[in-house]
């Protein structure tokens, strides 16, 4: 920690181990309770949970990276060339998690249709 | 060639640069490296995690994260996410103590580098632990493993049934005597589980079609039992075949139902991702180790450089960290 002095360095840890604890505390906390664990009879819409869980994660993960493993204090050139490939995720994110969905359709579209086939093809004496 | 003759200041220096010795990131080779490594690992990780997400995607249902991961040691039950919370703040903390390894190391403090660095230590050592417990609990009493899940996504509330309630309702009794000598497993000395399963009336005797009464674990039925929508969980542990099997119940409008298995990607994926993250733990409990007893041995002393081995090894160990934020994220949190 180059940039700060030994006492202002120790502050950050105790300041990092809160911080980190906190966070991580409230996003279980999101967890129960968005799930109906902590109020009876009381949840939240998973696209209200989701967004701020994973926000506060991407918070943790800035956090963790910029001041325990000091890359926020490295020369811009270093910075840029560890954090630039890191956008290449976002599109495989997106890429892969629609690829998953389609996917996922088709299959229940197939399942449907075999369904139905089989209804078409059994007498009706056999229903039950 | 004809620059260096003009013996213009400038000009050289940028001849120079290609003579090496300068570090135009300001960080040493290794550390230099040790980032590139981390940007690769985490490629690799990422990819889990999306394959992770796309194969959730494509399938129906998915079990909730607060059924599966609901137990803890001393026989704490139905405490969802619990467990793993309290894992995380173990790798929190160890991560911290590991900022304090580097912070002593600038100071060229040698037992404060080694005292912490043993905290890490600890820190890395506990969390394998919880992990091996969590996994040894899943794989024997959840019954998770890379080829099965009993959970699910449980959608109806309902009453487990017991055998006269599924004979009086038309089903039919099949004895299972001879599935279990074909697997070669010797009946359990006063297990409760009933040797039989049961078929619809007229149904094709097909896997999809058998219905067993719900046991637990220690083989106590809980016939009679009523559970709530989404309540833990629906498949029963046959003793007779050491098989997880689908148990009957009747929903509140008076059908008689089957939760069916949850998707096996699950187990697989579960397993993989953080068997990989834990092989990391592993392996930087393992390098801490080495540059404890480096540093003990005065190793570092000697190098001058304020103890940029710790750092190096500090920023593997903060990534292992910043990787179970994701896991953390994705399997127990979303």
């Amino acid at each position: 920690m180059g940039h700060l002095s030994y006492e202002e360095s120790k502050k950050l840890a105790v300041k990092g181990l809160s911080i980190l604890a906190v966070v991580t505390i409230s996003e279980v906390l999101i967890a129960l309770l968005g799930n109906g664990h902590l109020i009876e009879g009381f949840r939240l819409s998973h696209w209200v949970m989701y967004p701020v869980m994973i926000l506060l994660s991407l918070y943790k993960a800035y956090f963790i990276v910029y001041n325990f493993m000091h890359l926020g204090f490295e020369v811009k050139g270093l910075r840029l060339s560890v954090l630039m490939p890191v956008t290449l995720l976002i599109w495989g994110i997106i890429a892969f998690l629609q690829d998953g969905y389609t996917w996922g359709k088709r299959r229940h579209d197939l399942t449907k249709q075999k369904t139905e086939m089989v209804k078409q093809v059994t007498p009706p004496s056999q229903e039950h | 060639m004809k620059d260096m003759a003009t013996d213009s200041g400038v000009v050289n220096t940028q001849e120079n640069l290609w003579e090496g010795g300068k570090s135009p990131f300001k960080a040493s080779y290794g550390k230099l490296m040790m980032w590139y490594f981390l940007l690769s690992d985490a490629f690799t990780f990422a990819g889990f995690l999306i394959a992770y997400g796309a194969l959730r995607f494509s399938s129906d249902i998915w079990p909730t994260p607060d059924f599966v991961f609901s137990t803890a040691p001393f026989g704490i039950e139905k405490a969802p996410l619990i467990f793993v919370t309290f894992m995380t703040f173990v790798l929190i903390a160890s991560s911290v103590t590991m900022v304090r390894a580097v912070q002593e190391g600038q100071q060229e403090n040698k037992n404060g580098v080694v005292f912490w660095l043993l905290m890490t230590i600890l820190g890395g050592l506990t969390f394998l632990g919880s992990q091996a417990w969590e996994w040894t609990n899943l794989i024997a009493n959840e019954g998770v493993s890379v080829t099965t899940n009993p959970f699910s996504r449980h959608t109806e509330a309902g009453t487990y049934l017991s055998a006269e309630e599924l004979l009086s309702a038309g089903f039919v009794e099949v004895p299972v005597a001879h599935e279990a000598e074909a697997h070669g497993v010797a009946e359990h000395e006063g297990a409760a589980a009933p040797a039989v399963y049961y078929l619809p009336q007229g149904a094709a005797d097909i896997p999809e079609n058998r219905y067993f009464v719900k046991a637990d674990h220690h083989g106590e039925i809980k016939a009679g039992e009523s559970f709530e929508k989404g309540d833990n969980y629906l498949i029963t542990y046959n003793h007779h075949t050491h098989l997880y099997e689908t148990a009957a119940y009747k929903t509140a409008d008076g059908r008689i139902a089957k939760e069916a298995f949850g998707p096996k990607t699950f187990g697989a994926l579960f397993f993989f991702i953080t068997g990989f993250h834990g092989f990391h733990v592993f392996s930087g409990v393992l390098f801490l180790l080495i540059i404890a007893i480096n540093a003990m041995s005065g190793l570092y002393v000697e190098r001058r450089n304020g103890y940029e081995m710790v750092e190096k090894v500090g920023l593997y160990w903060h990534f292992v960290d910043l990787v179970w934020v994701f896991v953390f994220l994705v399997f127990y949190l979303l």
